[in-house]
């Protein structure tokens, strides 16, 4: 939450630096001192891993690019002479392609915790915003990167997603061609996309400075949902209390990525994609990244003609409008109050929603045939409604519990709770 | 959030999950026989190669798959490379290692000679695995029109690839089903997608002899052991610092839960005054 800073600048430099480029003051006001409410629970603490990943992505993938080669006769052989040659190249690959998971892991998690906190209403719809273009980029990125070991999966799967391009009526042919370099996935599709793979790292890093500014003005939500009142009890300085709290979670997130890394860093990928990529043979079964299943499911649940809309451009719509509909989340929300935990009718729906998008997952993974199909416009249809209907009916038609006045309140409200219960369990003297 | 909602969506979870392996189980039953287990030495974090098995499969291959396989990712210097079939800590650089040098010069290579005419040379450990075939065109030609895969990373290129590769070679025995027909040249293995594989049966009993050194007593060249050795040998190949890796993730792992314990007691004792 931005107010006066509390940065007093001691020596002669930095008195010198503050009055011409205050950044001394900026980093003290963002990373220190920035005051952060008492009562973030562990699901707070995926922005700082979610940053983490970030970094961790692009020093390995500049590392990688050293050593890869964007040539459809040699991208292969490179990325397994980094495995073989290169010293430690196994290690910057498995994490490089592991860490991918682990970011979209990561995000999930992030994004299902400001739906089940309101994170996403006002004062903060630019900061959910921003998170959603970040989100919409770490797609591409991701698709674009999976390309790049040039193996069956990265060949066709690229073959099925760039066809939904071409799906989008009179000119989609012709942008389609534009954007493959060509009428087909080939050189140079993997050259571009190696190039942007490279790029748009760069541009997720810009959008979440944009993010955490968007953050810092109105200050973080919080599991109550009411905002803070009274910033002396009921925040604290985000250094020493949050740097170390988020310093534990992202070393126990570490643990299990290093898990992967070490133990089993091909369990995520698929075995189709160390068979070098041929496109005189289609593999039997194409699938995306385990993180993409979702909206692969809702790309292929639409299997029939709507109008003037063919099947084609219906998924194409389907799917765009899946990830697009959460700019509007938060104006599609209609209740006061942020948070679920006092919402307990939108708490099942929330419920409810968590384990339809991991059935969507299930049946992108699955084969485009009954009854699968069905099941995914099944599942298709109630990700849409949550968003257009529930949530804007709910919001008038529920009686939610009254969330408590303050912050400082629900603090007092929980330790009298625990107070008694730990009252109970001690007979009395 | 109340326990009652977190109970059921774990319940909802793992009924979800069990849908899925039950599903898809189901559906490789139908396709494709699950592959029996390798049980390799090599397997799991704490599964360590056999030096003397990997020299095995290391001659399986040479004298039995490498007739049509290519291993194009391997150089001869591999196989002296730490961790590898014959590493000799004497000769931490490979090129060096009299064994390696040995085995390269078994092979003939094309080369050209400093006046530019291509000439024929004795192997270095520094050269490719020599392929078996010139080209693509010559390997299909050479086998009924199925290019036989190159085998460097094989085994991580097929679902449970140490187990399927090691059915597939010890798979040939099963009785043909009634309502299978099997076409001119080609041979049924019911761990082959689809039933039907272009490869015979590439290993018969005693078909290799494995040197009489202590480490290879008692075992006897049968089509399990050898498959399986080649399996051994295949796995290192495809990912020849997998021991490396393994061994390495020991330091991590503890150097991290160290670590996340520190932070933890830090966390405590910063928090310890703050009502939340």
């Amino acid at each position: 939450m931005s107010g006066p800073s509390s940065y007093v600048p001691k020596s002669d430099l930095e008195k010198w630096l503050d009055t011409r480029l205050p950044i001394v003051r900026f980093m003290n006001d963002t990373l220190v001192d920035f005051p952060t409410p008492k009562n973030l629970n562990y699901w707070y603490t995926f922005g700082g891993i979610l940053a983490v990943c970030l970094a961790s992505q692009i020093i390995t993938g500049i590392i990688l690019a050293m050593h890869y080669v964007p040539h459809i006769d040699m991208a292969f052989n490179s990325v397994e002479r980094i495995m073989r040659d290169v010293n430690y190249g196994w290690l910057i690959r498995f994490m490089h392609s592991n860490g991918a998971s682990m970011f979209f892991l990561a995000v999930y998690i992030h994004i299902f915790r400001g739906l089940y906190y309101g994170s996403y209403k006002a004062p903060r719809e630019i900061l959910w915003g921003l998170g959603v273009i970040i989100f919409l980029l770490m797609i591409i990125t991701a698709f674009m990167g999976y390309v790049l070991p040039w193996g069956q999966m990265s060949l066709w799967g690229a073959t099925v997603i760039t066809n939904i391009v071409g799906a989008v009526p009179f000119i989609g042919d012709s942008i389609k061609t534009w954007l493959l370099g060509g009428f087909a996935v080939d050189n140079a599709t993997l050259n571009r996309f190696f190039s942007l793979h490279y790029l748009l790292p760069f541009v997720i890093a810009g959008v979440v400075v944009l993010h955490i500014w968007a953050l810092h003005v109105p200050g973080n939500n919080n599991p109550t949902g009411v905002e803070v009142q009274d910033v002396k009890k009921e925040t604290l300085p985000f250094h020493p209390y949050y740097t170390i709290k988020d310093a534990f979670a992202i070393c126990v997130f570490l643990l299990i990525f290093a898990g992967f890394v070490f133990f089993g860093p091909n369990t995520l990928g698929h075995p189709d994609n160390y068979i070098p990529a041929n496109n005189q043979v289609t593999p039997s079964h194409i699938v995306p990244e385990w993180y993409l299943l979702p909206f692969y499911a809702i790309l292929r649940a639409i299997t029939f003609d709507i109008l003037i809309i063919d099947a084609k451009f219906g998924g194409v719509i389907a799917m765009g409008g899946a990830i697009l509909i959460l700019f509007a989340l938060p104006w599609l929300d209609s209740s006061k109050i942020k948070s679920m935990r006092y919402r307990p009718v939108a708490r099942m729906w929330w419920f409810a929603f968590v384990l339809n998008f991991l059935m969507l997952a299930v049946c992108g993974a699955m084969p485009a045939e009954p009854p699968w199909t069905l099941i995914s416009l099944i599942c298709t249809v109630f990700y849409f409604a949550y968003f257009l209907v529930i949530l804007p009916v709910l919001g008038v038609i529920e009686k939610p519990q009254t969330p408590p006045a303050s912050i400082a309140d629900s603090i007092l409200q929980s330790h009298k709770k625990s107070a008694g219960v730990s009252a109970a369990a001690v007979p009395a003297e | 959030m109340k326990p009652t909602f977190a109970r059921r969506f774990i319940a909802g979870i793992l009924g979800l999950v069990s849908v899925v392996a039950f599903t898809s189980s189901a559906q490789a039953a139908g396709e494709v026989k699950h592959p029996r287990e390798v049980n390799g030495s090599w397997e799991g974090p704490f599964g360590r190669f056999d030096r003397a098995q990997l020299q095995r499969g290391f001659q399986v291959y040479k004298e039995v798959c490498s007739g049509c396989h290519s291993m194009n990712l391997l150089h001869y210097r591999n196989l002296g490379d730490e961790h590898g079939p014959f590493y000799d800590p004497k000769y931490p650089n490979p090129n060096e290692n009299p064994v390696i040098k040995a085995i390269a010069a078994t092979y003939t290579v094309k080369a050209v000679d400093p006046d530019g005419n291509e000439e024929e040379r004795p192997g270095l450990p520094a050269d490719k695995f020599v392929a078996p075939f010139e080209n693509r065109a010559q390997a299909a030609a050479a086998n009924g029109g199925a290019v036989p895969p190159d085998m460097s990373v094989l085994l991580k290129a097929r679902h449970l690839g140490g187990d399927y590769i090691y059915s597939l070679l010890t798979g040939y025995d099963q009785p043909v089903p009634k309502d299978k027909s099997i076409p001119e040249g080609k041979h049924y293995n019911p761990y082959m997608p689809g039933g039907v594989i272009a490869m015979g049966p590439p290993l018969v009993d005693e078909q290799v002899t494995y040197a009489e050194t202590e480490a290879n007593k008692g075992v006897k060249p049968t089509v399990d052991q050898m498959a399986h050795d080649v399996v051994a040998f295949l796995s290192w190949a495809s990912e020849p610092h997998q021991t490396q890796r393994k061994i390495t993730g020991f330091g991590v792992m503890a150097f991290l839960s160290l670590l996340t314990i520190l932070l933890w007691f830090s966390y405590r004792q910063v928090w310890r005054n703050v009502e939340h």
